[in-house]
């Protein structure tokens, strides 16, 4: 027979060394498909290792790739702690990235540091608002966010590609539904020469640092820990649950809409309906395997970074399916789920039962 | 063409049945398992990984009815992992559903890549065949809208008053939704809520797989990505919007249905003047405003959502 026995206090390795573990067991579990497709595994590791440190280049791509997760896992990170099931940051994402690109290409024009900040503001206003409707449709009416925000990813993807065959539409772009390209003095400039990691990243970082202070050292900060462990007892102590659901709405739809900002005014350049292939997902990926912590979703974004940077190129190389990175992914996130179980509770096997 | 002669016609019932049947299974099966105390956010993977698996197993030389056993051994997998997760272990219902969608989607795409690794075109299937019942199909409009389905329609209705029965009017159906409102008491009459809870979950996921499989074996006959595309997480609004009963779901799924043909006939008419997506998203529109619609009066499972352990009073 098998009882669970809570531990009063994790050691600090337990919790920190959990997921890493997750992370190790997810990609040596990689093995199993990879056996499956016949692929030489040895090699296989190699390759997507190589892909995503292997060079300057490479590690440029992996960082490129890493910065709208850190966003995306910020913003489930900081929905998550509230207990507010934000599973819509890829809607909020192109919602962030539509409305950059429709006050960043063209219609108003600046010197850079003007435009830049129109443009972050008007995509985090962009993806605050998408998600302060289904939280206000949860505090009011008591409908579940997890179905509207899961929804709306639906409804704005088709919304996007309706714009881009009319308002939006380029009318250069030969009939492909894009928009028009961010111009100059709104583009994220690059990091480094003839590389595409650029400002994106450190706006993430930056983001990650104010948000660990903010939750940690702020009234604010507290009150949202406060209402994620116990939000009745919250309420009891003299919380405003609803203002607080909705700062947090504002700050999680804000950075995912930052997501979207990144990707159009730094990587991309202009917005099209294949922008993100699923960074809102992943970032609840990036956010668990954080623990939820700010800093902590650096660490896991430049993981999950590499695992698709990584199996991307071994992909081209040898030809195995590219959502080896998707499943790594996905079985990392079940992994960390069960070893947070495990940092939170004692596992005895007892040979007698334990009965009367 | 008018409303009413759309609306009169058999062939825009036919097709609403159609469209609801791959909901009745999802939203039979996200009942069973929230009836138990479960939310299972597996379901869109699990439509994904039924309707491949289905797909694959007819493609390999399996009968139709054999493939779609193997599609609702496949859900029943994932729903396994769900329920472990979430019963003994009592971690998150919704991180769990998640990562279960995640994998469950990724390891069917997977799968499908590495079998077929460069099919421009997907190759296609013999699904199955509308009825042809003597007597009934000849039947004038009813005979059209519902006797000439496929075997799998037919399936999912009978799995609605199936599902009803057992849960209204068997023991067993009892202790699920005992175990859904109050696990304690379960436990006290010597029932395990484990087991029940478990079961539950892998049951109502192998009928969400079945959702899938109708997709590639019944409706189409290929596999395409991104094909569940939402109906999964529709399913779990019109959970909510059924009551966790089965006979509003069959309803519930129904009108769905209507809604998406009718938008459809709609979309012919009137199509110059609105672009298409503003059709394509009235079904996740239309679900969102089910669950406004619904939400002052819902009646969730009151241990949804809470874990249970052995021991607990």
């Amino acid at each position: 027979m098998i009882r669970f026995e809570p531990r009063s206090n994790p050691s600090p390795l337990l919790v920190y060394g959990v997921p890493v573990l997750a992370a190790t067991i997810a990609i040596l579990l990689a093995a199993i498909p990879l056996a499956l497709a016949g692929a030489p595994i040895i090699e296989a590791y190699g390759l997507m290792i190589s892909g995503a440190f292997g060079s300057v280049f490479s590690t440029s791509e992996m960082l490129t790739r890493a910065t709208p997760l850190i966003l995306t896992g910020l913003a489930a990170a900081i929905a998550f702690r509230a207990k507010l099931w934000n599973i819509g940051a890829e809607g909020q994402l192109y919602m962030g990235a539509m409305a950059a690109v429709a006050v960043g290409s063209g219609v108003i024009d600046g010197p850079s540091w003007v435009m830049i900040p129109v443009v972050i503001i008007a995509g985090m206003a962009a993806g605050a608002l998408m998600l302060i409707g289904p939280t206000l449709l949860k505090t009011r009416l008591g409908v579940d966010e997890v179905v509207t925000t899961l929804l709306l990813n639906f409804i704005v993807l088709l919304f996007v590609q309706m714009m881009l065959e009319g308002a939006l539409k380029d009318p250069m772009s030969m009939g492909w539904p894009q928009s028009e390209p961010i111009i100059d003095s709104a583009a994220f400039p690059a990091l480094l020469e003839r590389m595409r990691v650029h400002i994106g990243l450190l706006i993430a970082l930056v983001s990650a640092i104010a948000l660990a202070i903010f939750v940690k050292r702020t009234v604010w900060g507290f009150e949202i820990r406060a209402v994620g462990e116990n939000a009745a007892a919250a309420r009891f102590s003299g919380i405003s649950v609803t203002k607080t659901m909705i700062l947090v709405a504002a700050l999680s739809g804000g950075l995912a809409g930052l997501a979207g900002v990144s990707e159009v005014a730094g990587t991309r350049g202009y917005l099209a309906t294949d922008l993100s292939p699923g960074y809102g997902y992943a970032g609840i990926v990036v956010a668990m395997l954080a623990r939820l912590s700010p800093i902590g979703v650096i660490a896991s974004a430049l993981f999950v970074a590499s695992v698709f940077v990584g199996a991307d190129s071994m992909s081209r190389a040898i030809g195995v399916s590219s959502y080896l990175a998707d499943l790594i992914v996905a079985m990392a996130l079940l992994c960390v789920l069960i070893g947070g179980f495990l940092t939170r509770f004692r596992v005895h096997f007892d040979h007698k039962s334990t009965q009367g | 063409m008018e409303i009413i002669d759309i609306l009169l016609a058999a062939s825009f019932w036919e097709a609403a049945i159609r469209i609801a049947t791959p909901l009745i299974f999802g939203v039979l099966g996200a009942l069973i398992c929230e009836r138990a105390g479960v939310l299972n956010l597996g379901i869109e993977g699990i439509f994904t990984a039924g309707a491949m698996a289905g797909w694959m197993a007819v493609w390999l030389g399996a009968g139709l009815w054999g493939s779609v056993l193997v599609a609702a051994l496949a859900g029943g997998f994932f729903g396994l992992i769900h329920a472990i997760l979430t019963v003994p272990l009592g971690l998150s219902q919704h991180v769990s559903g998640i990562g279960v969608t995640l994998l469950a989607t990724s390891l069917s795409y997977f799968t499908y890549r590495t079998a077929l690794p460069d099919v421009s075109s997907p190759p296609r299937i013999e699904p199955f065949r509308p009825l042809d019942i003597p007597f009934l199909s000849d039947l004038p409009f009813i005979g059209q809208a519902l006797f000439s389905q496929t075997a799998m329609t037919m399936l999912a209705l009978v799995l609605v008053f199936v599902t009803g029965w057992v849960l209204y009017r068997t023991p067993l159906g009892l202790a699920i939704r005992a175990v859904g409102d109050n696990p304690s008491s379960v436990e006290a009459q010597g029932l395990s809520v484990y087991g029940l809870r478990i079961g539950a979950v892998v049951v109502g996921s192998s009928l969400m797989a079945l959702g899938g499989a109708f997709l590639t074996m019944s409706a189409f006959d290929a596999f395409f990505f991104g094909m569940i595309n939402g109906r999964g997480w529709v399913c779990i609004a019109l959970t909510v919007f059924a009551s966790w009963r089965p006979g509003k779901a069959l309803i519930g799924a129904l009108l769905f249905g209507a809604f998406d043909a009718f938008q459809v006939r709609l979309q012919t008419e009137v199509g110059a003047f609105l672009p298409s997506q503003v059709f394509l998203m009235m079904p996740y529109i239309l679900s969102i405003i089910a669950l406004i619609v619904v939400a002052r009066k819902a009646d969730y499972p009151k241990a949804l959502l809470v874990p249970w352990f052995k021991g607990q009073r």
